[in-house]
């Protein structure tokens, strides 16, 4: 019926081609710029927190089934299966207490001795819960994305932990969600100390989703399976002395200058719901200008 | 008036797939099975380009890709880039591949996705992100394979609001 008031288009065979080549060119060339501008952070701050503004609706909507599965499983919990949990959760937090009585002592003399050392106080932040949103990224990143942004404080290059280790930065901050980077994706490197002997390395990550490498560990270094690997804090990014990583496998190969260290990250990346954001105690002061001792500067005159 | 009603409600099919197309691609799917996604996103467009070209062209496709990069991390345009020059060939030939038989048109559909492939392949590798060379290809066979059926759907959505 209303086909027949549709108005009859020409079989244009060769004019008012959709795709003109200025216009390709053109598009082309701005997806250029951006993908260059983008890859050097924070050029592209404002469009990306407008841009995941505008996605966020569709991050939810993919969300949506779980968040109402988890929320319908609340609500169905059968009584006695509450009641188990709950007794579960209180010796739990009984078994908790204790150990942070024993911390608080710890901390004490930690700072006792920090002071006879004359060594600077450890900073100490506090931490804000954040939920992941249950969708997807590119599948060759490890990017997750989670449910606070700047509205929460939330902040690029901001820590993030589970109640195991480190679990990764900050890489874009938008309103109401950010995307997180983890310490396995790829682009990334945490700086990490040996536990045991305080040996400074850098962990890097890899193809695989819960592995980190250590590239940079010399042939003859003390280091063996077992080992735990903790945040150094030299970056300034991570709180320093958090877990990383367990290390796995020590290869060495005397033909070759470093060894093949593998480590395995202590926190859950890879099934972890809930995260906390790390927010330092202090803003990290700048670094204090080095002071010049030479004699002054001004050219003397020549007689 | 009634062109009207019936104009607006194609422009909201068409928004509808590309939302869903979008959907489909960050829907959360077991580790082993990423790898494995189909690039709805892709398939929407050739569709739209092929039997709509006056309607959505290249700068929807544009506006679409950055929407895909915003959603799944990559860098901003990479999406776009690649989706921009499957549009572009498709927009180019069109009015060949509207006639090819299905076949043919499945055979198009996958040199149309090798090339989408190799420009995200190229630009994760500039950036460091090489690994899982293999695992690359997987979607171009399984979003290839896709293609009569998501034709199919979508001719058929196209009919039954008569999207022009």
């Amino acid at each position: 019926m209303f086909a027949l008031h549709r108005p009859q288009r020409s079989p244009h065979l060769f004019s008012s081609n959709p795709a003109g080549a200025l216009r390709t060119m053109l598009l082309i060339a701005v997806c250029i710029a951006l993908m260059f501008y983008d890859h050097q952070r924070g050029h592209l701050q404002k469009i990306h927190a407008a841009l995941s503004t505008l996605v966020y609706p569709v991050q939810l909507a993919v969300d949506a089934p779980y968040t109402l599965a988890g929320w319908a499983a609340d609500k169905l919990a059968i009584h006695t299966a509450l009641v188990r949990e709950n007794t579960r959760l209180k010796q739990e937090l009984l078994i908790d207490a204790v150990q942070l009585q024993q911390t608080a002592a710890l901390e004490r003399e930690n700072a006792h001795l920090r002071e006879l050392m004359q060594a600077g106080a450890r900073l100490s932040g506090h931490v804000v819960v954040a939920t992941l949103l249950a969708v997807d990224t590119d599948p060759f990143r490890r990017v997750i994305v989670i449910n606070k942004g700047t509205n929460a404080g939330v902040f690029e290059g901001q820590a993030l932990l589970d109640a195991h280790g480190i679990i990764g930065q900050v890489l874009q901050a938008g309103p109401f969600s950010s995307q997180v980077a983890l310490i396995t994706d790829p682009s990334q490197a945490i700086q990490v100390e040996l536990n045991r002997t305080g040996l400074l390395t850098l962990a890097i990550g890899g193809a695989d989703v819960e592995n980190l490498s250590l590239p940079y560990i010399a042939n003859n270094a003390d280091i063996k399976p077992g080992d735990l690997l903790v945040s150094s804090g030299l970056g300034g990014r991570y709180p320093p002395g958090y877990p990383v990583a367990v290390v796995t496998q020590v290869r060495r190969d005397p033909a070759e200058p470093f060894a093949r260290v593998s480590a395995h990250a202590v926190a859950d990346l890879n099934h972890g719901h809930v995260v906390l954001l790390y927010f330092p105690a202090l803003a990290p002061e700048p670094m204090p200008k080095p002071e010049i001792h030479s004699t002054k500067k001004t050219p003397a005159k020549k007689p | 008036m009634m062109r009207n009603t019936i104009q607006r409600r194609a422009n909201w099919v068409i928004v509808a797939t590309y939302l869903a197309a979008l959907l489909l691609s960050i829907w959360p799917l077991p580790a082993w099975a990423e790898p494995f996604r189909p690039a709805w996103l892709m398939l929407t467009t050739v569709y739209w380009c092929l039997f709509l070209p006056h309607r959505v062209g290249l700068l929807v496709t544009f506006l679409v890709g950055i929407l895909m990069d915003a959603l799944t991390g990559s860098l901003l345009g990479e999406h776009a880039l690649a989706l921009l020059l499957v549009a572009w060939f498709t927009l180019k030939l069109h009015l060949q591949i509207r006639v090819y038989p299905w076949w043919q048109q499945t055979l198009t559909v996958l040199g149309l996705m090798l090339l989408y492939t190799f420009v995200l392949f190229w630009v994760d590798g500039m950036l460091g992100y090489s690994q899982g060379a293999l695992l690359r290809w997987m979607p171009v066979l399984i979003t290839t394979l896709l293609w009569p059926w998501v034709m199919q759907l979508l001719s058929l959505l196209q009919q039954r609001y008569q999207v022009s």
